[in-house]
């Protein structure tokens, strides 16, 4: 019975057209779980390949010799400075990570606002954003090296200087695209241009920086990344540039994996803030 | 009635193009009229005359005997036809707004007492317009006729001199648009208001206004059309004690001492 009705909605499937085919959210999961699942299954058939013609093979190192190698350089106190080695990096990357986001993301929504509601500020401005926005911003890490030395701040500078242009000009098109009606009614509510900005503008600004700040993770990632491998003594950057030098992949790969759940995570925690704290935005209207 | 807007002489141009040419016309207070006429011949730029968001190439708007800046403020309250509620605040905190903005020039929030008034006023205001059961919701969860309602609501808080009105009924159905001549009638007589309503309903025009305004262009040349700009071409005061007549273009005719 039960196979009759799945025979029945697979061919009811098939007379629609692909673009009405929809995935229910299990199937959903499922499909999104499956390429991740399979490139997994394909490392281990070929490290396995590998370490059986080759016991001392290092381009492809088997699960157990990650793990080995892991707690060993990573998870093990260093003989030296007594830290765990992963610890101290994760720390210091996120430290840089979160300090350099945070100027760009302070910056762009100030920025953005203003550019966005006062057309003053907009036409002195807006060009002299869009001429820093198109340099690359790793072009201008070496006179960051040189004006802020080879510290923190020009890796944190470089971090903000590479994503805030964006964000800014993100956000100013966005509150400039507010509706003018919404702006004259303000006006006819008796607003001035700071609480306009402060009622009007503020609160609906907000969710699409959460947006942008989502999709700039990535590039910042970027920036952090060439900042530490170029020059740092901390930073999972830095690890992974170190280790390069002896092919040790058992050590890149899971820092790369760590990197990548350590990014997906913070996507997951703004979305999530987004939508608890703009229901309106998410076209929720309680 | 003493007069409470008046356009003197006033031309519209917008480069080569003239909208609007040789205007005048004064509303007392406590009217309600409404500007009917085709499309493109520059009703909405009567009303954003007005509110201030334009001002003439010529001419000049006055309000209360006082030339207008080119700025909208709060003398003048406005319901556009959509885009006049804030999608981020409930209706209660839309109504508030105006309230906030007065009494708080720093933070635009109100706290304690002045909080708890305002909010009794903003729920006294959202109950005249009949939302007193959806306070707490967002504008996207309110049909269209209610967030009429609520930008209505939400100007009347502010009590402006004058209430303008940009086709505010055009997207709604006609069952819906019934209820809303109800509210606005209503609302009109007890408030005192005086009213500049935009329509191209002239069913509407006829039941609601104590005066219509069509305007449209009195002159045409076929080569370059907008060598003319639209003018007053009628100017009529609906009989209140008859039904509204079935066809009412004919009562638009232009009078014959403005051509
Ligand atoms: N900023 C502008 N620049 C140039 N032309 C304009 C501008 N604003 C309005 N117009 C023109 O002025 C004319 C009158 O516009 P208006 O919006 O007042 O028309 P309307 O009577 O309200 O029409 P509708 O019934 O379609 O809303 C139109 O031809 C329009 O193209
Ligand atoms: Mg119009």
């Amino acid at each position: 019975m039960d196979e009759a009705g799945g025979r029945e909605r697979l061919v009811s499937a098939l007379m629609r057209r692909l673009i009405n085919i929809k995935p229910g959210q299990g199937a959903a999961f499922m499909l999104g779980a499956l390429p991740l699942i399979a490139i997994f299954l394909l490392y281990v058939q070929a490290a396995a390949e590998r370490s059986a013609a080759n016991a001392a093979d290092k381009l492809l190192p088997t699960l157990d010799k990650m793990g080995e190698s892991l707690s060993r350089v990573a998870f093990h106190p260093d003989v030296l400075t007594g830290k765990v080695l992963i610890l101290s990096d994760t720390i210091a990357s996120l430290q840089r990570l979160g300090v350099g986001i945070g100027i760009a993301t302070v910056v762009a929504l100030v920025l953005g606002l203003a550019l966005g509601v006062v057309p003053l500020v907009r036409a002195t401005l807006a060009p002299i954003i869009a001429t820093i926005a198109v340099i690359p911003p790793i072009a201008v890490l070496p006179i960051l090296f040189i004006v802020f030395g080879l510290g923190e701040t020009s890796k944190i500078v470089l971090i903000a200087v590479g994503i805030a242009p964006l964000m800014i000009r993100d956000l100013a098109a966005h509150v400039a695209a507010l509706p003018n009606e919404q702006i004259l009614k303000a006006q006819t509510l008796g607003a001035s241009t700071w609480q306009l900005t402060l009622r009007v503008a503020l609160p609906q600004a907000l969710p699409r920086l959460i947006d942008s700040l989502r999709l700039s993770l990535g590039p910042a990632w970027v920036f952090l990344i060439s900042a530490e491998a170029i020059a740092s003594d901390v930073g999972l950057g830095y690890r992974i540039f170190l280790v390069r030098r002896y092919l040790s992949m058992d050590i890149i790969l899971p820092y790369v994996a760590w990197i990548a759940l350590l990014a997906l995570l913070m996507d997951v925690i703004l979305r999530g803030i987004s939508r608890e704290v703009f229901p309106w935005y998410h076209g929720k209207g309680k | 009635m003493s007069e409470i807007l008046t356009f003197k002489d006033i031309w519209v141009e917008y480069g080569e193009k003239i909208v609007l040419e040789r205007v005048s016309l004064s509303i007392s207070e406590g009217s309600f009229v409404s500007i009917v006429g085709p499309s493109g011949a520059g009703k909405s730029t009567f009303l954003r005359l007005a509110l201030g968001q334009e001002a003439p190439t010529r001419g000049q708007v006055l309000l209360d005997g006082k030339a207008l800046l080119p700025q909208c403020d709060p003398d003048r309250g406005v319901v556009f036809q959509r885009y006049s509620v804030y999608p981020h605040l409930t209706a209660l905190q839309n109504v508030l707004l105006g309230l906030e903005f007065a009494k708080s020039p720093f933070l635009g929030r109100l706290y304690g007492k002045a909080r708890r008034d305002a909010i009794q006023t903003a729920t006294d205001m959202l109950t005249a317009v009949g939302l007193q059961h959806n306070l707490n919701i967002y504008p996207s969860a309110l049909s269209g006729g209610m967030q009429q309602r609520l930008a209505i609501a939400q100007a009347l808080v502010k009590h402006p001199r004058v209430l303008l009105l940009d086709e505010p009924f055009g997207a709604l159905d006609p069952e819906i648009r019934l209820e809303m001549h109800d509210l606005i009638l209503r609302l009109w007589a007890q408030h005192g208001l005086t009213i500049l309503m935009v329509t191209h309903d002239l069913q509407e025009a006829f039941k609601l206004a104590t005066r219509v305004i069509k305007v449209d262009k009195r002159r045409h040349d076929p080569h370059a059309p907008h060598r003319y700009g639209s003018g007053i071409i009628s100017d009529v005061t609906p009989d209140k004690t008859k039904p509204v007549p079935l066809d009412v273009t004919t009562l638009l005719l232009p009078s014959s001492d403005e051509v």
